[in-house]
């Protein structure tokens, strides 16, 4: 299917299968059950696992291929979300031109950027990339508010031009949509207990994602992957024999430039403000984080780990001690104070801890990532039978 | 570079798929039945509090959960009641609000706009909340009520004190009861007249957000209309710790008042900072070294130790105020939690209040309801005395503090004297102030 061979089009099937059903699929427990705090099935968590999810794909291009470690991305998520978010201010609420005007400046930003950066390899070229991004965070941040809104962040008003849209006088914003299709309606489905949300911005957000994973598939399949790959294995051997790679890891930089762009715009897109700390620095070290967790180098890894990440910030940074409380509270007065004191430092606020554990544990005993602890979970439950079966479906690290 | 293999058939192919994809979402864009965004049906309803719990204002933050929680104990008819007994609108009953019991969900700002929406967005979307409140700095307060505005909850601001949450950032759906940087000022000037004349020179440090930017124009406005000259105004970055750099060029600048458009921990690092350059021992121009710092709070004042001593602010509330409400809520709280509240936690206790008896008066949940019985709503025994909702920006009018660091403390907490009451009449001004212009509130948005 689309030129792929069997195991790629089995993959995009599975992501396919896993973004369309995800609103089911992220919303096991019953509304009213106590175990309703670990749903994830509401549009914005979701819109947010998949435009993260495109970030890392894009990421894990330049980082999983050339073994360029990048630590100013966010600059481009950034970039993409205040051009979207000035379209939306001048042109018009279609999320159409705010995305496409999104992925070129990032992808202008990223040549600039990538073409100074990648003189240098290795460390250096981490710091130059870290110096940019905290370049234009500052600029953001102070030197350029008339075009970001320092701190506030850029937002919509009622007075802006929007020159291709109707007047607007019902004195509220107008809210963006895909052809007059509105990002944030949705639809409702009550099953028994539980209850589904389908919103449209999600479903805008999926498809975009499954083209980006589909474009990354034919990248990584590509001759031009391959001379990624090169790159990563032995930049010298390559020097030797007369290639001269800077030209692919700058291209693969802009193409990843390009996709963070793109998070950014969608980002916007759902929810049209910009604000500076999109671009510091630890933005770009979560982007780092998710795909190591999921996986470098692997297809689907970094999607897994873009949901984690976004999974605990969300889910887990909510549970507080009245939450606890309410779980505990069969147990007997002073065994359950004690459950919830010892609790308490992983959850809420402290979720960051949490998920430095978890990054720990992978790092030390998966370094291949999830996608690695899927394998050998895969492996253990038919890996005895055909010895040679495990290698036919894993996904393989570049390195 | 790459195969290509483009067939007929697989462009067909695609092509259909492709199609299928795009006309997928078209399929859910029934919106639902309810009247408005959230509409509680069950027996509870719930409040979301989002405050920040990390960063540099996590102090605050933390304060103002607690009143909160105090607050959704008073209205469910837990605890002494607090100020609900002196409150001017003996609506509620203790029986939550219009009868359904009051639940609260809680989340993280950060400090930052993204995430402060992000965490807002969770709690209206997963945890069906009917109102958000909270925010301890203006720009995620400004970031919040444009999201509540958008997807049809109210917001009722907690500590923000940029003119812009109500000026040009002003919003139907979002209310703000503390002060802001032109009451400061209004309040302010008369004393600094008072206690360091009308020749001076006054040189500002300021944080540069739009709470900085608007504080800082206000007191300018102020002062130099009294005769003051403004001799310099410095951005400092919100993040910035140390300031060392930008104290040192105010001793050669000429400049004797140093005016601190700083709060939480960054006023507390650069007023440090300017007693160990040794400002307040100077004499510039003839006349003492000034520190003025326009917005205190006891948090901060606690933070910055002996160096507070003798510094003029003004403050939106304070626990040492001997009217009902305030010793009922001061009472309350500390009972509650071994010590007095600050002024945030005040505010937000108050906006949760006036949050539910808007809902019981005007016996619904519905935003637009809730902004027609807050808009130009008068009340009085939460603590500030006679205090009006304005109908034209959602700003509260009261009086306002001007304190000073106490040089005697009794106690830890004892740490400010309230050195005047402005009365609400000196600090109101016009809702077409210039100050305040360039903003359109907008309609009512009930969302659904």
């Amino acid at each position: 299917m689309f030129g792929l061979n069997k195991k790629d089009s089995a993959l995009l099937l599975l992501v396919a299968i896993l973004t369309m059903m995800a609103p089911f699929i992220l919303n096991p427990f019953p509304t009213d059950s106590g175990l309703a705090q670990f749903n994830a099935g509401y549009p914005d968590l979701m819109q947010r696992f998949v435009i993260f999810g495109i970030f890392a794909i894009g990421f894990n291009i330049l980082f999983g291929l050339t073994g360029y470690l990048s630590f100013g991305h966010a600059a481009f998520l950034g970039v993409g979300s205040y051009s979207a978010v000035w379209m939306f201010k001048l042109l018009s609420m279609n999320i159409l031109p705010a995305v496409i005007l999104s992925v070129i400046i990032a992808g202008l930003f990223a040549l600039v950027i990538g073409y100074v950066s990648l003189r240098r390899s290795g460390i250096y070229f981490s710091i130059l990339t870290l110096a940019f991004a905290q370049m234009s965070f500052a600029l953001a941040y102070s030197v350029l508010t008339p075009i970001t809104n320092g701190e506030t962040g850029l937002q919509l008003n009622l007075d802006d031009a929007r020159i291709l849209d109707p007047v607007n006088d019902s004195g509220s914003l107008p809210v963006t949509s895909l052809f007059g299709l509105e990002m944030r309606s949705s639809f409702d489905l009550a099953v028994g207990p539980w209850d589904f949300t389908f919103s449209v911005g999600y479903y805008v957000c999926a498809i975009f994602l499954l083209l980006a994973f589909y474009l990354a598939i034919r990248i990584f399949r590509s001759p031009f992957g391959m001379m990624l790959r090169a790159i990563k294995s032995n930049q010298q051997r390559l020097n030797y024999t007369g290639l001269n790679p800077r030209p692919y890891t700058l291209a693969a930089f802009v193409i990843s430039g390009m996709y963070a762009g793109l998070a950014g715009g969608l980002l916007a897109s759902m929810d049209p403000l910009a604000g500076a700390e999109r671009m510091q620095w630890t933005a770009s070290g979560e982007v780092v984080l998710m795909t190591i967790l999921g996986g470098v180098g692997t297809l689907i890894g970094p999607v897994l780990g873009a949901g984690l990440i976004k999974y605990f910030e969300n889910i887990f940074s909510k549970i507080n001690d009245t939450v606890l409380h309410g779980w505990f509270s069969f147990l007997p007065d002073g065994i359950e104070d004690f459950l919830v004191t010892i609790i308490h430092p992983f959850v809420g606020k402290g979720w960051h801890l949490t998920l430095g554990i978890i990054f720990m544990l992978v790092v030390t005993f998966l370094p291949g990532g999830l996608v690695e602890g899927g394998q050998r979970i895969a492996r253990l439950f038919r890996g005895k039978k055909t010895k040679d079966g495990a290698d036919g479906a894993k996904t393989e690290p570049a390195e | 570079m790459s195969k290509t293999n483009l067939t007929r058939r697989g462009v067909l192919k695609s092509g259909a798929v492709a199609g299928a994809g795009v006309a997928l979402p078209t399929i859910f864009t029934a919106s639902s039945a309810a009247a408005y965004t959230n509409e509680p049906t069950g027996g509870t309803v719930t409040l979301g509090f989002n405050v920040p719990q990390t960063g540099p204002y996590a102090d605050e933050g933390a304060d103002e959960l607690r009143a909160y929680e105090l607050a959704v104990e008073h209205l469910n008819g837990e605890g002494d009641g607090g100020m609900m007994p002196t409150f001017s609108s003996k609506e509620l009953q203790g029986n939550g609000i219009l009868g359904k019991k009051v639940n609260f969900v809680t989340g993280d700002t950060q400090t930052k706009s993204d995430a402060a929406r992000a965490s807002a967005k969770s709690m209206i979307e997963k945890d069906g909340a009917i109102m958000i409140s909270g925010g301890s700095s203006s720009g995620v307060a400004v970031a919040v009520q444009g999201l509540c505005q958008e997807a049809g909850v109210i917001f009722m601001a907690g500590l923000t004190h940029s003119n812009d949450t109500t000026g040009k950032d002003k919003k139907a759906n979002g209310f703000r009861h503390f002060f802001n940087g032109y009451m400061s000022a209004a309040a302010l000037a008369p004393v600094l007249k008072n206690l360091y004349g009308t020749d001076r020179k006054a040189y500002h440090l300021t944080a540069d957000y739009t709470w900085g930017w608007t504080q800082q124009e206000s007191i300018a406005a102020a002062t130099e209309a009294m005769g003051w000259e403004t001799v310099n105004n410095v951005l400092t970055p919100l993040a910035a710790t140390d300031f060392s750099s930008y104290i040192a060029p105010v001793l050669n600048s000429g400049a004797d008042v140093l005016v601190l458009n700083h709060y939480g921990g960054n006023m507390v690092n650069s007023l440090t900072n300017a007693v160990q350059f040794g400002l307040r021992n100077k004499q510039v121009n003839g006349k003492n070294f000034e520190i003025v710092v326009p917005l205190f709070s006891r948090l901060m004042a606690r933070g910055a130790g002996e160096n507070i001593k003798g510094i003029v602010g003004s403050t939106n509330w304070h626990w040492s105020l001997q009217d009902e409400g305030s010793k009922a809520f001061v009472k309350s709280f500390g009972t509650k939690y071994g010590f007095p509240p600050s002024q945030a936690a005040h505010t937000v206790y108050c906006q949760t209040l006036l949050y539910a008896d808007a809902a019981q008066r005007a016996g619904t949940f519905n935003p637009c309801g809730i902004v027609e019985a807050l808009e130009g709503f008068e009340f009085d025994g939460l603590g500030n005395g006679k205090t009006l909702y304005r109908a034209e920006d959602h700003q509260c009018f009261k009086d306002v503090l001007v304190v000073k660091g106490k040089e005697n403390p009794t106690s830890e907490f004892d740490l400010l004297e309230v050195v005047e009451v402005t009365p609400a009449a000196q600090v109101t001004y016009p809702p077409d102030h210039p100050m305040f212009a360039g903003g359109a509130l907008g309609t009512c948005n009930p969302g659904a």
